[in-house]
């Protein structure tokens, strides 16, 4: 049985989704700080996919200079509050720092990274200025983690940007996509603003770029574009009955619980579906909204799941019961989704097998699809000479970040399929000296 | 951004920030590392006619998780040939032409004080430094605090130097004297042109409790070492603000040196006077790197202070340094209790109650383990705050009621101190103290 009472109240909702790294006090800061030992050639700033100087900031910490660690953060990450959250610190930073050699615990940076960046943008503390125009403009598409980097990055070195973003709310998988105890939306959606204050992009929401007649505009009004689109919609499993009400994709279920919370209401038996870290969230997630029962089923076994070790804990620790070894052939209901004929199968050294004749059913009431997203082929097929990959991921060089079609960069989802926010915003930032770089080499 | 160039005694450097002579300093490739890591200058392991170290060398204090919270050597000056080093020196001034390089020299006579001044200045040095400090090893040959301690002699010796020295000289003195002054007004009236301070101390560092041998430990007997390192820190910047407010002394620019290792040490020593600051412990415990947390300490602290360069703020502290005879007798401050804060370890009632001036009480409800201040008897000595384990959890107070100033001085001249023993003028006349039977009421 879950161990979760249904949130009904914003304060309930809170209570259930307690931020796992919560901000900490000016004591713990000073503690943990006199730890770092200030490596050498740190180990943890060479896991961090955007280098930040770490044994510098925790040091700055230590000696009362918290600006200035949040200055070194901002520096090499433009997103370094959100990442101080929500990077998953145990598997790159925190999981490197040389102090787990000797099973002392690791020193928490994650955590001294948010106790930094909230200082700056609690007294809003200006650390950076646009640059001195340069006359040229830039079109960013998608002001999520890529996008958002990307436009700070252009802003200082003097570049107009403007974000064309689809929905209403900027920061994309940051405020709809990631685990509500990881980050809150207020504190998402501050950096941006945070961000935006001092360096005065545009951000136009609800504008979808769609169709190739606004591709032609931005071509014709831009000196080059960013995209940072991020992936589509859950991919669908062409399985009988998916059209069922109550069966949803992952991202969207996620999404509609970070826009209304408590008010979201999520039915006593839930099957997840997928065995990667979004199924990991969303079966989490629907414990923490009061599932009686919450079923998260993997088609292989536990070893192969995709998903960090820490996140299936935290399902299981939220009462997630965990499945293996079972394929889901139809679901079951009237209209709605009442259950789901799973089969059995077996690994053959890595190739699935279904076991013939092990069909069973189990009652539900709503079934999550945690099994990936789609990619935005059909979109980005409209622009010319844009080459993919055989995954639908567009092609990049991997230190510009330009696309093959050259008044095109990307970054984020759409180039990796799929990463953390840190890895999008290194490739927001680096895209945008990219874009300086090549558009330097037309003169 | 503010500008953190200096120029000291006509030494350029692009920052203050300048490795002391040393180990990290022992050869061009160590310096060059280190000016590409940011550090603005370096004074060179002492040169002079080289020597043949032994084995162990260093040895330190650990103080709990701290390691090398104070630090001590034994090592000498350079022990490579001179011509190597000058090589090196000249190698680095090419690849570093704004970047400060000093030699730091030590021989014996007239005549080696004059020719090793004539080479280094040859190899392109910036400055030169008299080593007149370390108090091992070559003081027993007559050399390093055995010059810094007799200020006569140092005095002579830099006025040899003086007569030949065509670039800044800068007398760094020893600690190891009763009074700085007297070694300050030395080189002073020698004519140098700078003062560094301060070298290492004379120390034993701790003992091998099994061998029975001092660390650090060389084979079955030990020697004093020269001590350094954060510990050192407030011995150093007494010593500078002696010399920094000193009539004949204060003209000359003085570098800080001891237990350098944060921005705030830095602006700590600036405040006091210095107009460079050297660094040696730091750098051989974090390596080079350790400067960009200095610098960017620096000027954040400068960009918050609107300071656009060093001298906006060198020795601004020196106005209130002062004796303690003009201390205002009037100011008050008692002690509160954060009691949202407070983790209940009841160190600041242990410490007021046996250390101090049993001004904290503990709670009589049973379960809370909140101290109370006892504010009559609250002196404002700040033990309690100092032990607080949580940050802003004990406060100081300004209770002041009286703010007319008054001195001891003030004080002694209106006839207002007490002079008998048993003056009703006492201080603590009125001061509650427990009952001796208090003492023992958990006597078994």
């Amino acid at each position: 049985m879950s161990e979760y009472k249904r949130p009904l109240s914003e304060a309930e909702f809170e209570k259930n989704f307690k931020q796992k790294k919560p901000l900490m006090n000016q004591t713990e800061a000073f503690y943990e700080s006199s730890r770092c030992l200030f490596c050498y050639d740190a180990p943890c700033m060479n896991a961090c996919p955007t280098a930040i100087d770490i044994p510098l900031f925790i040091k700055q910490i230590n000696t009362g200079n918290v600006t200035g660690a949040a200055k070194t953060i901002f520096d090499a990450n433009w997103l370094g509050n959100a990442c101080g959250k929500v990077c998953p610190t145990g598997v790159l930073c925190e999981g490197a720092c040389v102090y787990n050699l000797q099973d002392v615990p690791a020193i928490q940076i994650g955590r001294l990274q948010h106790y930094a960046t909230e200082k700056v943008m609690r007294e809003d503390i200006e650390l950076f200025r646009a640059g001195e125009p340069n006359g040229r403009k830039v079109a960013v598409i998608g002001a999520g983690p890529a996008g958002i980097a990307c436009a700070c990055e252009l802003r200082v070195m003097g570049y107009e940007v403007d974000i064309f973003e689809a929905k209403e709310k900027p920061s994309g998988l940051t405020v709809y996509g990631i685990a509500p105890y990881k980050i809150t939306n207020e504190e998402a959606l501050d950096e941006v603003e945070y961000l935006q204050k001092q360096l005065g992009f545009s951000i136009h929401y609800n504008h979808p770029i769609s169709d190739e007649a606004a591709l032609k505009d931005l071509e014709n009004d831009y000196a080059a574009i960013f995209i940072g689109v991020g992936s589509g919609p859950t991919r669908s499993l062409l399985l009988k009955g998916e059209e069922k009400e109550n069966v949803v994709g992952a991202v969207e279920w996620i999404e509609d619980l970070r826009m209304k919370h408590h008010e979201l209401y999520v039915p006593e038996r839930v099957v997840v579906i997928g065995g990667g870290n979004t199924a990991m969230d969303a079966a989490s997630e629907s414990a923490r909204m009061g599932a009686k029962s919450v079923i998260l089923a993997y088609r292989r076994d536990k070893e192969r799941m995709g998903a960090y070790k820490f996140e299936y804990e935290t399902a299981i620790s939220a009462g997630v019961q965990s499945w293996f070894g079972i394929q889901p052939v139809e679901i079951l209901g009237n209209g709605k989704v009442e259950g789901i004929r799973f089969v059995k199968t077996t690994d053959q050294n890595g190739r699935l097998e279904i076991i013939e004749g092990s069909e069973f059913d189990v009652p539900c009431d709503m079934v999550i699809k945690a099994t990936g997203q789609a990619k935005l082929g059909g979109f980005l097929k409209q622009i010319s000479g844009l080459e993919l990959d055989s995954r639908n991921r567009i092609k990049v060089n991997s230190t510009t970040f330009q696309t093959t079609n050259p008044k095109y960069f990307a970054g984020g989802d759409a180039v990796n399929g799929g990463a953390e926010v840190v890895n999008a915003c290194f490739d927001g930032k680096m895209a945008a000296k990219g874009i300086d770089l090549w558009l330097d080499s037309l003169l | 951004m503010p500008d953190l160039s200096i120029n000291f005694a006509g030494i350029k450097a692009p920052n203050p920030f300048w490795l002391a002579s040393g180990p990290p300093t022992n050869s061009g490739y160590q310096v060059m590392k280190a000016f590409d890591a940011g550090w603005g200058g370096a004074v060179w392991k002492t040169l002079g006619v080289p020597v043949i170290n032994v084995s162990s060398r260093y040895g330190s204090i650990n103080y709990r998780n701290t390691r090398m919270a104070g630090f001590t050597n034994i090592e000498l000056i350079t022990d490579r040939p001179l011509s190597d080093n000058l090589k090196e020196i000249e190698e680095v001034k090419k690849y570093f032409p704004n970047h400060a390089v000093i030699a730091s020299l030590m021989v014996e006579t007239k005549a080696e004080w004059h020719q090793i001044i004539k080479d280094s200045e040859n190899a392109g040095v910036d400055g030169i430094e008299l080593n007149f400090g370390c108090p091992h090893g070559m003081c027993e040959r007559g050399m390093g605090s055995a010059v810094g301690q007799e200020p006569s002699v140092l005095k002579t010796i830099v006025e040899w130097v003086m007569e030949v020295a065509q670039v800044p000289v800068i007398t760094k003195l020893t600690p190891n004297i009763s009074h700085i002054v007297e070694p300050g007004l030395a080189a002073a009236k020698g004519g140098t042109d700078a003062i560094s301070l301060i070298n290492t101390i004379k120390s034993i560092v701790g003992i091998d409790l099994d061998t029975f041998v001092p660390y650090p430990v060389v084979g079955d007997k030990g020697t004093n070492g020269g001590y350094c390192g954060p510990a050192v820190k407030p011995i150093a910047l007494e010593m500078l603000k002696e010399l920094a407010k000193h009539p004949e002394i204060k003209h000359l620019p003085l570098s800080g040196i001891g237990g350098i290792e944060t921005w705030r040490d830095a602006v700590e020593f600036i405040l006091l006077g210095a107009g460079s600051l050297q660094v040696c412990t730091a750098a051989m415990h974090y390596g080079f790197g350790i400067v960009r947390e200095m610098i960017a300490g620096l000027e954040q602290f400068m960009v918050e202070k609107n300071f656009e360069t060093i001298e906006d703020f060198k020795g601004k502290a020196l106005p209130n340094v002062t004796e303690w005879k003009h201390l205002d007798m009037n100011h008050k401050v008692i002690a509160q209790i954060d009691s949202s804060k407070c983790i209940g370890c009841e160190l600041c009632y242990v410490a007021c109650d046996d250390g101090a001036h049993q001004a904290i009480q503990l709670s009589e409800t049973i379960g809370v383990r909140v101290p109370e201040v006892i504010e009559e008897n609250c002196v404002g000595c700040n033990l309690c705050a100092l032990v607080c384990p949580v940050e802003q959890c004990i406060t100081m107070v300004d209770v002041t009621t009286n703010p007319t100033e008054v001195t001891w001085e003030e004080k002694t001249e209106a006839g207002k101190v007490p002079t008998t023993f048993d003056d009703d003028l006492a201080g603590g006349k009125h001061h509650y103290v427990p009952t001796v039977e208090d003492a023992l009421k958990f006597r078994k």
